[in-house]
């Protein structure tokens, strides 16, 4: 055996150190459980770091609302929960229409989250959202807002969550990858090169990677893997304080305090989870580029300093997984499709209720991972044609 | 895309020029790129609209690169001027702006000739108005002819003592030489100076500027340590300690120097192999002798692959290009190696004085090692101190550290605290710097506006859904 190697046991392993892992372990420790989280790179090194950082309830798939709702809550007093403000500033998401379709489409949608019993989303007209977004085009005719949201600061919530955790005493193992993972007695016994934790109970937080946990664990989970691109410019004056996305074409538009502006929005470049590595496209880049300069025509001289992607996991239908696995003690987090930053401090806290409680406190059931098991043999290994490519 | 070519080569220094003549001369079609408004490269910037006074005070190397120009100018090279590269793909597709406008070309084999960059010289007060590199000065000089006065030269190279001659010959002689070289620094350098001597011509040289230097009575102060720029809107002092004693200089500009580092933001881009050189203190793309990288499509040449000087990067431009054509298939294996051998010999000769020039002039403690209140990243003003207490945070690398304090993280894009970063870190954590590794870098390699980036592509109308 290798002489550097060790042993731990734990009442629940968590694979994976992004802010699901993070925002899982926190929530568990806080009641008490004895918690180590394992991580093949460094925790938040992927999805978690490389985001947008957007704070959003606006446009939320309308399964998940509750939930966003619920974490919106929480980040308002992310501080008493962190003993961090994450750098989160709460102004306002917009997303935008510059043709009559789409203002009734998103009057529609307004409609649609006031019928199941929400009221954060509402329309704001041309003149109230250029006094709320001064830097505008003239073009869009009006929008649909919710005040409240916002962004935060990515790293700084990582190295909160991470700082907090610590401080409960959960314990992290960093720089080697889940190889194996067996059974001994009710325990689940998960392997790295140098760790051996053994724990009653096992969360597959592993974000881009959750599939290749969840088959593992004998649950064949149709995600795909992507690699939504970000760019950002060098500082600009002050010009806006909230979010502004577009209704018909993929934009995620914002400034942040030190005045760089940053500008994504559902464009990806190549995927390669083996390597960790992603590859930008261009052309992708070009659109997001020309779209940012028509929607906002101050930036047709702005500079762009860096450019990036990060992997993701993507579900068929574009909400997360989250719930028990096929075995006992199993559960899956992960697979939240590009818009799992605002989630994270409640899927911990909801995570926790399941391992502890054995019930989650907010609707989940549209999360769960059976909703992909049609057909399933007894061992739930089946998964749906369709999804499997 | 608008074109292919059989060879892109990215640097009109005299690596890129001799690179893409010779590809010209073995009928490659070649396309040369380089963001200067003429050929030339640092050394010879300019030098086709240099005037005769300029010229006298430059020196009659700098006259050398003219007959390259003229070359280039006869062949069949696609010189596309004023162009600077801010993306290269895996597969040779060069993208890049000119008068803001982007385009995309593609080479079948790419010759990166991008040269150096001046090292980062982070010293008390090295960020203040006033104070920049000799490479920054020297550019004034060769491009707008401005000469900088009241000037002290801080640092260590030979760079240092050809532009302090050069201040001399424009009649605005620097008030000190202050120079971090060290008694030690010569006396390991010795050792080298045997096989040095095969490239005595460059020695002579070297020698003969301080000799100038001497003459004109501009103060010299070897092993200086201690150094701090001071001023408060911009530079109206220099202080350091030397031979014991302290120091204090009123001056209008310091120029500093520390040597130069391959640039390696492109190589760095492509996902290149790099490896740390302990003698140069720098890092470096892996080649074979042929400039060939760890990438099919791509070779290296001058000193962007290592730093060797202009002669030495005019030969690898050759022998890149030879390798260019070989890749390709334009000539054989064994021709590419008939014709490359005597290069390649030339080259190892003017290579021998490196190791003496290395020892001699090594960058000091106080740039290599940065005391804690020093600024590392001018952009984001991370002090070396932070980036210290990011290392007793658990922070093993310099993309981590991004996350702890945004080092690398402004417009520059960690050209000038890359290195630096890397060897604090390599320092505090006991690591090597090749574990360590630098700042992973991606296009655009020089900040672009949206508009240029949008130009890239004609914006599809947004689909309107029914
Ligand atoms: C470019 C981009 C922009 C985004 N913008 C936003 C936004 O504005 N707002 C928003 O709400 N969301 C956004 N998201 C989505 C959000 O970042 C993610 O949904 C969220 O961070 C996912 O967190 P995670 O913990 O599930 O995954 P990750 O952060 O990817 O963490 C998973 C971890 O598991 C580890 N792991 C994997 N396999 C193993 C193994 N075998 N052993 C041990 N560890 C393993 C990985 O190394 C990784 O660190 C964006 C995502 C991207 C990529
Ligand atoms: C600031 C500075 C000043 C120097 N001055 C002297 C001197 O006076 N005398 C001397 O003997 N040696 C000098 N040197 C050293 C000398 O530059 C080298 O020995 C020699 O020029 C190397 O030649 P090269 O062809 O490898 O690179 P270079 O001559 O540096 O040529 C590289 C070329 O690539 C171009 N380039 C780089 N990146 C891009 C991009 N992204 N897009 C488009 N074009 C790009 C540059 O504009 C440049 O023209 C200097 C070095 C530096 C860094």
């Amino acid at each position: 055996m290798n002489p550097e190697s060790s042993s731990t046991t734990a009442e629940t392993v968590i694979i994976g150190g992004g802010l699901h892992g993070l925002s899982t372990a926190l929530h568990l420790a806080m009641r008490g459980m004895k918690v180590v989280v394992l991580e093949k790179d460094r925790v938040g090194r992927h999805a978690s770091s490389a985001n947008a950082g957007g704070v959003r309830r606006l446009g939320r798939a309308l399964p998940e609302v509750p939930l966003s709702v619920a974490s919106a809550k929480i980040w308002q007093d992310i501080s008493d929960l962190l003993d961090d403000d994450c750098g989160f500033v709460s102004s306002y998401q917009v997303k935008l229409a510059d043709t009559d379709i789409h203002l009734d489409q998103l009057r529609d949608r307004a409609k649609q989250v006031r019928a199941i019993g929400f009221e954060h989303e509402e329309m704001i007209d041309q003149q109230t959202l250029r006094d709320l977004v001064p830097a505008v085009s003239k073009e869009c005719i009006g929008a649909l807002a919710v005040k409240g949201d916002g962004f935060a600061n990515p790293f700084q919530t990582v190295r909160a969550f991470y700082t907090k955790c610590v401080d409960l005493g959960v314990v992290f193992h960093q720089g080697h990858g889940v190889e194996t993972i067996t059974r001994f007695a009710d325990d689940w016994v998960v392997r790295t090169a140098k760790h051996t934790v053994t724990a009653r109970n096992l969360v597959n937080c592993s974000g881009a990677w959750g599939g290749k946990i969840a088959a593992m664990l004998g649950d064949h989970l149709p995600i795909e893997v992507r690699a939504p691109m970000l760019m950002i410019t060098e500082k600009m004056p002050h010009f806006m304080d909230g979010v502004a996305g577009a209704q018909g074409i993929p934009l995620s538009f914002k400034q942040f305090p030190n005045g760089t502006v940053l500008i994504g929005g559902g464009n990806v470049g190549q995927a390669y989870p083996e390597t960790n590595e992603t590859a930008l496209d261009y052309q992708g880049l070009a659109l997001s580029a020309a779209t940012a300069w028509r929607y906002f025509p101050i930036m047709e001289n702005a500079k762009i300093v860096r450019c990036w992607a990060g992997l993701e996991g993507f579900m068929p239908d574009n909400i997360p997984v989250i719930g028990k696995g096929y075995q006992d003690n199993v559960f899956h987090s992960f697979g939240y499709s590009a818009h799992g930053y605002q989630m994270a401090p409640i899927c911990g806290k909801i995570l926790s209720e399941l391992i502890i409680d054995q019930e989650a406190s907010l609707p989940i059931d549209a999360f769960d991972p059976a909703r992909f098991r049609k057909n399933s043999r007894e061992n739930g290994s089946e998964t749906l044609e369709k999804f499997a490519s | 895309m608008n074109d292919q070519f059989d060879i892109i080569v990215i640097g009109a220094g005299p690596a890129g020029i001799s690179a893409a003549l010779e590809a010209d001369h073995h009928g490659a079609s070649v396309c040369l790129l380089d963001e200067q408004a003429s050929a030339g490269g640092q050394i010879y910037r300019n030098v086709s609209q240099s005037t005769p006074a300029r010229t006298k005070v430059l020196g009659s190397d700098y006259l050398k690169g003219e007959q390259l120009v003229r070359d280039l100018r006869n062949s069949g090279v696609v010189h596309r001027t004023g162009v600077t590269v801010w993306k290269v793909g895996q597969d040779g597709t060069i993208a890049y702006s000119k008068e803001e406008f982007a385009t995309q070309i593609k080479g079948r084999h790419v010759i990166i000739a991008n040269g150096a960059t001046e090292r980062s010289t982070p010293l008390p007060g090295w960020t203040k108005p006033g104070a920049m590199t000799v490479g920054a000065a020297q550019i004034l000089m060769k491009s707008a002819g401005i000469v900088p006065t009241n000037a002290v030269l801080i640092g260590s190279g030979p760079l240092l003592y050809l532009v302090a001659q050069q201040l001399v010959t424009a009649g605005a002689p620097p008030k000190a030489l202050v120079e971090t070289q060290t008694k030690t620094d010569l006396l390991r350098a010795t050792r080298h100076l045997v096989p040095a001597l095969k490239g005595w011509k460059q020695l002579a040289k070297g020698l003969q500027l301080i000799a100038a230097i001497r003459m004109a009575g501009v103060p010299r102060f070897t092993g200086a340590t201690n150094i701090a720029i001071h001023g408060d809107e911009k530079v109206d002092r220099v202080s350091f300690e030397a031979n014991g004693k302290n120091h204090s200089i009123q001056v209008t500009s310091a120029l500093l120097h520390q040597g130069v580092v391959p640039n390696t933001q492109i190589t760095r881009s492509i996902g290149l192999k790099h490896i740390y050189s302990g003698q140069q203190h720098c890092f470096h793309p892996v080649t074979d002798l042929f400039g060939q990288s760890s990438n099919i499509v791509f070779s290296i040449a001058g000193d962007g692959a290592g730093i060797g000087g202009a002669k030495v990067a005019a030969l690898s431009g050759k022998i890149s290009a030879l390798n260019a054509v070989c890749q390709i298939g334009k000539i054989p294996k064994s021709k590419c190696e008939t014709l490359a051998a005597p290069i390649l010999k030339k080259r190892s000769a003017e290579l021998a004085i490196r190791p003496f020039l290395d020892a001699a002039y090594p960058p000091p403690a106080d740039v290599l090692r940065p005391a804690d209140e020093t600024i590392i990243c001018r952009c984001e003003e991370v002090t070396a101190g932070n980036i210290r207490r990011f290392a007793s945070l658990g922070c093993k690398g310099p993309n981590q550290a991004k996350s702890f304090g945004r080092p690398g993280m402004g417009p520059c894009q960690g050209r000038y605290c890359g290195l630096t970063v890397t060897q604090i870190l390599a320092q505090e954590t006991k690591q090597s710097h090749d574990v360590v590794g630098a700042y992973r870098i991606r296009a655009p390699l020089k900040p672009i506006t949206l508009k240029e980036l949008a130009s890239l592509e004609t914006p599809k109308e947004p689909e309107t859904v029914k």
